[in-house]
């Protein structure tokens, strides 16, 4: 049976979703090409006159676009954003980003949920972004969420993982995929995401800021495959103390004497 | 009028979609509000914009 990452109406075989942000238009084709990508997050801005350089233009064919709410300060202008996109003509699925502060850049989860309710019923597939807490994580997934995506750090902090406790809390006890979203610095961390039971990760600025920018997205495709493998092989058991011979432990250098 | 956040001056009568290929944008690649509300691509030749209007043209750009 196919391991596919199923998303509301969609499935996919990839579970990277990136971020077209910070690339060069010229360089859009190939760190997706590289990273195996299916999905990519896109934001809504006021369009530049003369339509040059737009980004549809070199995003591959068939990937399946997630315009992302940016720039929304509460649930209102998300609502504004998400419809705008919508119309721009590339399917239904958005990211709900809501953020009032501008030095941490964190989420809002009420507004988030607020905006998920709206957004659902209007027939949306809603990812909303988010401060993993499982009880606003309740509330989006009954507010008609499609998948959860907490955050590991702050956006564009290559800092990590650092909320991994919580967010293994929310994989435990919600049906929904959990996507991380924002933080993720290193393929070894997007690994560790998924080898926890991550349903997938996103990332942008990582691979936006890494020397080689298509090589590491080739880093972190294989990163997540490699943890959803493991996640799905079951890791092993961990010793509490001492130690457990792999080689058999019946000595044959005595038996010679 | 205001057309994303500047003052426009015009001085013939202008439909949405005059203003949008005028402005050298392509059809298929923005999305257009009118005073807060969006309006459908065909209906970009029947509406006219009045002086008191306010657009925004919205595209996709990369984003995280």
């Amino acid at each position: 049976m196919a391991d596919e990452l199923i998303i509301g109406k969609k499935r996919f075989n990839s579970r990277f979703i990136l971020g077209s942000g910070k690339f060069s238009l010229d360089m859009t084709r190939a760190v997706m090409e590289n990273g195996g990508v299916e999905i990519a997050t896109l934001a809504v801005r006021r369009a530049n006159a003369g339509g040059e350089g737009n980004i549809l233009d070199y995003i591959p064919e068939g990937l399946t676009l997630l315009p992302n709410t940016s720039g929304a300060r509460n649930a209102e202008e998300a609502v504004r954003i998400a419809r705008l996109a919508r119309e721009l003509g590339c399917g239904d699925m958005v990211k709900i980003e809501i953020i009032r502060d501008s030095r941490y850049l964190l989420p809002d989860n009420c507004e988030t949920i607020k905006a998920t309710r709206v957004l659902a019923d209007e027939g949306f597939t809603v990812m909303p972004y988010m401060m993993p807490d499982l009880s606003a994580a309740r509330s989006m997934a009954d507010a008609g969420a499609a998948a959860i995506m907490p955050l590991g750090a702050p956006i564009g902090s290559n800092k990590g993982l650092l909320t991994k406790d919580f967010i293994k809390i929310m994989i435990d006890e919600l049906d929904l995929p959990i996507i991380v979203d924002a933080g993720i610095g290193r393929p070894s961390q997007a690994c560790e995401a998924m080898e926890m039971g991550c349903a997938a990760v996103m990332a942008n600025t990582a691979i936006a800021t890494a020397g080689d920018i298509p090589m590491m997205a080739k880093a972190f495709k294989l990163a997540i495959e490699a943890g959803r493998m493991a996640f799905i092989s079951r890791p092993g058991r961990v010793l509490l103390k001492g130690g457990e011979s792999s080689s058999p432990l019946t000595g044959f250098l005595e038996d010679s004497k | 009028m205001k057309v994303n956040g500047k003052i426009l001056e015009s001085y013939m009568p202008m439909t949405v979609e005059g203003l949008v290929l005028g402005a050298g944008y392509m059809l298929d690649r923005v999305a257009v509000e009118l005073n807060g509300r969006i309006v459908p691509r065909s209906e970009y030749p029947r509406i006219l914009l009045k002086d008191d209007d306010s657009v925004e043209i919205v595209g996709f750009v990369g984003g995280g």
